[in-house]
Formats: structure tokens, C-alpha cells, sequence
């Protein structure tokens, strides 16, 4: 269970977060949505200690981010950031193999060998796995990214906007993995995304955040109305139910206000 | 998939290196020795190729931990200026204390001061530049270049300033030097030198963690702030180690390393390091032979390194490679 607690963020005197209380249950994946500057990713940083908590509490079970050993949280916990530049030239399953440094500290073994393999072919990078990162496409290089969190095998993943730079074939992959993995493993996944389907076909439940607070939390059926939209984002969406999920057509406006 | 099972890969290419090496080594010791002065040509030659050596390990170790720590191949300390720093340091002692005292301080002692002055400088300075959250790299590159400026123009004003007498004293440490190594304070360097070992060979696989970046560091556990703490101090104890042997040489960190990334493309710090000093050895022990024994002192290596040196920087600005 993730408890956020009273969690405020400043950045040179500009409010991020404001008073941020939230509990996450163990398991399944919880979409983090909002408008641009909402705090989103500030949110995630505080959460994986990227960033240092200024006022409020963040713990992952019984272990309290601010307290608990680094080296400890990076076998709970794992994040993503959206602006990954790798300068190192590394090869995909180099990199891949990096998210095993937590549990084994330089000296992998048979153990590590099988979940980079598996983390490789989860997404879909087998056949690339010798090539160099700076050879690849931006979205190859995001699923790389995306696999080496996946191989680190903790049961906390934060990811911040892991479909950018994917095609819709990847893109939704990526999800079912997710899914697959929150379903079959246990794990939980916190995601900023930004495409609002993708949360409404996936997720089991959704965070809305607004101006640095909680606006709503629920599952997509209760977030994906129109009503909740326009709160959220300021924009009249029209929202329509396909195979059982609430489908939000955002990039038009509604035929009423044209 | 991790640093010991990518040695067996580079196994040959390591080995052509160390061959290389062994054959530099040989040659500076048996090149245009004359007829029955073998005992003292060996003697003689013996202190000033582990000199040389050392100096090669140095630069080595402390340029490519440079690019490691602050995720650049570009820049390196020597282009900052942080051996200009350590001039800067020794000119202010003896513009403070006078030649004759300085002179009269045990070297050692002097060297140790000196070395441990230049590490508190160089890690504030390192800190304070590099731990920023985001820095553009043309933006380094361009403070790096006025740091080094303005450390060589103050060690030079501090020159001007000091007493004829006094200048003396440090006149002899300003200019890169292969053929006049300082072997007083060979022991000490050595053994400075030897202590770094531990560190980089025994943290390399945290410093493949730390060249991916602040984020994917923290995120795999990596205590961060006290590694980049430990890899400045490290870097100015090499640098000062290297500028006291022989002098600033801006260029020859950059070419060597920039040698062994080309020759062992994606292998891993321990293994880089390796490839790094003895591409280095080989630069400067047989460049060293050659110039000194064959050319006989007909030329300087030192402006010939910083020449081809100065071509790689040149090239790796223009190709974008500090994107």
C-alpha cells in the first residue's frame, strides 16, 4: 500500500503540490492524470525520492521514503522518468541489466540472467538486444528504458509518460504487459499518462490531480464523464462507451459548441 | 551482461594493448643505450618510466572518471584547468611563504599540503558546477574553458608578482616536462596512486551506475552524493599527482581516452580503464623512447600529444558529439 501524507512541494517560492494526501492499494495499475503543470511528475519524484520531500510523509508498506536505506527502497521501488538522456553507449541489454544492479551489486546470477531475458522479451527487444542505444529509435529506446524497470522486479513501479514516443502497436502492448503483470505478479504501477483512454481501458483506478492537489480519485467509469473532464482539464469532452470502457473523444469539440 | 563477463570479449584487444605497452616500455629502456653503460641506463631509466607510467595511469583514471561523473566525453579536468589549479596553489604558497622557505620544506610534506589543498578546491569547485540539476553541456564546455583561463592567467600573475629569486623556484613546474620528470616525489606518488586503486576498481561498478545519470542512479540504489564526492576527490588527488610528475598537459587525457572508448566501444569502467592506461603507457613511454632516444631531445612530445589531443577535441566539437 502507498500512503502519501500531507505532502506539500515548493520550487523558488511557487507552490507544486499542495496538502497531497492519498492511499494506493497494493496491486493494479493507478493512472495519474491532470493538466500540464498539475504535478504530476513532482508527485512521482517525491515518491521514488528523486526529489526531497519538503513537508509530509511518503511510505511504500512499512517503509517510509525518507528513512529507509536507499539501496533497500531501489529493490520496492522503481521509476521512469519522461527524460531519460543516456550519454553512456551502452547496449540494450546492458542497459537492460542495469535494472538488476539493486538485487545483485555487480556480480549477476543465473536469476538476473533469466529476468533481463524476460524483461527483454516482454518488450519485445530480443531481436535488438546487442544493438547500441544511440542506434535505436526514440521508441525503441523508451521500451528499453520501460524493460530495464521491468527486469529491476520490484513491486512499486512508478512510470512517467511510458508511451511517449510509441506507436499504437507499442503502445497498447506496453499496457497489456502491464496489466498482465499487475494481474499475474502483483505488482503496482503508478503512471502518468497523458492519453485519457488509455488510463479509461486499463487502469483500476484513477487520480486526478489539478494545481498541485487531488481533484478526484476513482475508477474510470467514475472519472471519464464529461462532467469530470471539463473540472479537470477546463474542456467540454464528449465521452462515449466502447466494448465497456468510457472513451472520451478529446481531440474534437463537441458538435454543440462549434 | 555485467563487467567481468564483457572482459572475455575485449580479452584480445586488452591484451594487443598490454602487449603494445610491454613493448614501449622495452624500448625506452633499451633504445640508444651506449656501449657498457647498461647498468646506469637501466638505473637511470628505471625511475623515470615508472614515473611516466604513473602519469599515464593518472590522467587515465582521472579523465575517464571525469566523464563518467558528469555524464561528458568532452570536457576533461585537464581543459578545465584543474592542473592549472594545482599551479595556482604551489605559486600562491611560495608567493606567501617565499622560495627559500618553500624550498626548504620537506618536499614530501610540501607535495602532501598541496595535494590535499587541491582536493577540497577541486571537489567545491566540481560540486558546485556539476551538481546543479540541469547543465547544458556547451554551457561547461565554455565555463570549463574560462576556468582554465583564468587559473593559468593567476598561477602567471601570481609569477609576475612573486620575487626574480622566487620564480625560480616555480618556473620549473609550469611547462609540461616528459624530459626533466620530478623524481622527488616518485614514493609518494606511487603510493597515491596505489590508494586509488582500491576505490576504482573496487566502486567500478557503481561508477557504470553513476554514468547513467542522476535519476537512473538513485533509482537503482546508487548512494549518489557520496559517490560524486568520492570521484572529485579522487580526480583532484590524480590530477595533482600527475601536474607534480610532469607538468599540465592539456590534451593527453582526452586523446587517450577517447583512443580506448573507440577501441572498446560500450565495455564497462574497470574494463575501460584498463584499455585507457595502457593506451596511455604506450602514448607516452614510447612516445617518450622515441623522442629521447632516437630523436635525442630533437623535439617535445608534449606539444605533439596536445596537438593530436587538441585535433580529437576539435573534431568531437564539431562532429556534435557534446549534444
Amino acid at each position: 500500500m502507498i500512503r502519501i501524507n500531507g505532502v506539500s512541494h515548493q520550487i523558488a517560492g511557487a507552490p507544486i503540490l499542495s496538502d497531497v494526501t492519498l492511499t494506493l492499494p497494493k496491486g493494479g495499475i493507478t493512472a495519474l492524470i491532470g493538466p500540464n503543470g498539475a504535478g504530476k511528475s513532482t508527485l512521482l519524484s517525491l515518491m521514488a525520492r528523486l526529489t526531497r520531500i519538503q513537508s509530509g510523509s511518503i511510505s511504500f508498506d512499512d517503509a517510509d521514503v525518507a528513512e529507509t536505506p536507499t539501496q533497500e527502497l531501489a529493490k520496492r521501488l522503481s521509476i521512469l522518468r519522461q527524460d531519460n538522456v543516456l550519454t553512456a553507449r551502452l547496449t540494450v541489454q546492458d542497459l537492460v541489466g542495469f535494472g538488476r544492479y539493486p538485487h545483485h551489486k555487480g556480480r549477476p546470477g543465473p536469476t538476473d540472467v533469466k529476468l533481463v531475458n524476460d524483461a527483454l522479451q516482454a518488450m519485445a527487444l530480443t531481436p535488438l538486444r546487442t544493438r547500441f542505444l544511440d542506434e535505436l529509435s526514440g521508441g525503441q529506446r523508451q521500451r528499453a528504458l520501460v524493460a530495464m524497470v521491468l527486469a529491476q522486479d520490484t513491486d512499486y513501479v512508478l512510470l512517467d509518460e511510458p508511451l511517449n514516443n510509441l506507436d499504437m502497436r507499442h503502445a497498447r502492448q506496453m499496457m497489456i504487459r502491464l496489466q498482465t503483470a499487475a494481474r499475474t505478479q502483483g505488482k503496482s504501477f503508478v503512471v502518468v499518462i497523458h492519453d485519457i483512454n488509455f488510463a479509461a481501458a486499463y487502469a483500476d483506478r484513477i487520480v486526478a490531480l489539478k494545481d498541485g492537489r487531488v481533484l478526484a480519485t476513482g475508477t474510470p467509469a467514475e472519472i471519464v464523464t464529461p462532467a469530470m473532464l471539463n473540472d479537470i482539464f477546463d474542456l467540454d469532452i464528449v465521452v462515449q462507451q466502447i466494448a465497456g470502457h468510457p472513451f472520451a473523444l478529446h481531440q474534437i469539440a463537441p458538435p454543440s459548441t462549434q | 551482461m555485467r563487467s567481468d563477463s564483457t572482459a572475455p570479449r575485449f580479452g584480445l584487444r586488452l591484451g594487443l594493448l598490454g602487449g603494445a605497452a610491454l613493448i614501449a616500455v622495452a624500448l625506452f629502456f633499451v633504445l640508444g643505450v651506449p656501449a657498457g653503460a647498461w647498468a646506469f641506463a637501466l638505473k637511470f631509466r628505471t625511475g623515470k618510466v615508472v614515473a611516466l607510467i604513473l602519469v599515464a595511469f593518472a590522467i587515465s583514471a582521472s579523465t575517464q572518471l571525469f566523464h563518467v561523473t558528469t555524464r561528458n566525453q568532452i570536457l576533461t579536468p585537464a581543459i578545465m584547468g584543474f592542473d592549472a589549479l594545482y599551479l595556482m596553489i604551489q605559486t600562491g604558497l611560495v608567493y606567501s611563504i617565499g622560495g627559500m622557505a618553500a624550498l626548504s620544506i620537506d618536499p614530501v610534506a610540501k607535495f602532501s599540503a598541496e595535494v590535499v589543498a587541491m582536493m577540497v578546491f577541486s571537489t567545491g569547485l566540481f560540486l558546485w558546477l556539476f551538481t546543479a540539476k540541469s547543465r547544458d553541456l556547451h554551457l561547461l564546455v565554455l565555463v570549463g574553458i574560462i576556468f582554465g583561463a583564468l587559473f593559468r592567467s593567476l598561477s602567471n600573475f601570481a609569477a609576475r608578482m612573486i620575487d626574480p629569486n622566487d620564480f625560480v623556484v616555480v618556473q620549473g613546474e609550469m611547462f609540461a616536462r616528459f624530459n626533466a620528470v620530478n623524481l622527488d616525489l616518485l614514493w609518494i606518488s606511487i603510493g597515491l596512486c596505489a590508494g586509488t586503486v582500491p576505490i576504482l576498481w573496487g566502486m567500478r561498478h557503481q561508477f557504470d551506475v553513476l554514468a547513467l545519470g542522476r535519476e537512473t542512479a538513485i533509482n537503482l540504489g546508487l548512494r549518489y552524493k557520496r559517490v560524486m564526492l568520492i570521484s572529485f576527490a579522487t580526480i583532484g588527488l590524480l590530477v595533482s599527482v600527475s601536474t607534480a610528475l610532469v607538468g599540465p598537459v592539456t590534451f593527453f587525457g582526452l586523446l587517450v581516452t577517447h583512443l580506448a572508448y573507440r577501441f572498446l566501444p560500450g565495455a564497462r569502467f574497470g574494463v575501460t580503464l584498463i584499455a585507457t592506461t595502457l593506451v596511455a603507457i604506450v602514448t607516452l613511454v614510447g612516445g617518450q623512447a622515441i623522442f629521447e632516444h632516437v630523436l635525442g631531445f630533437k623535439g617535445t612530445l608534449s606539444v605533439v600529444i596536445d596537438m593530436l589531443g587538441g585535433l580529437v577535441f576539435l573534431t568531437l566539437l564539431l562532429k556534435g558529439a557534446a549534444k
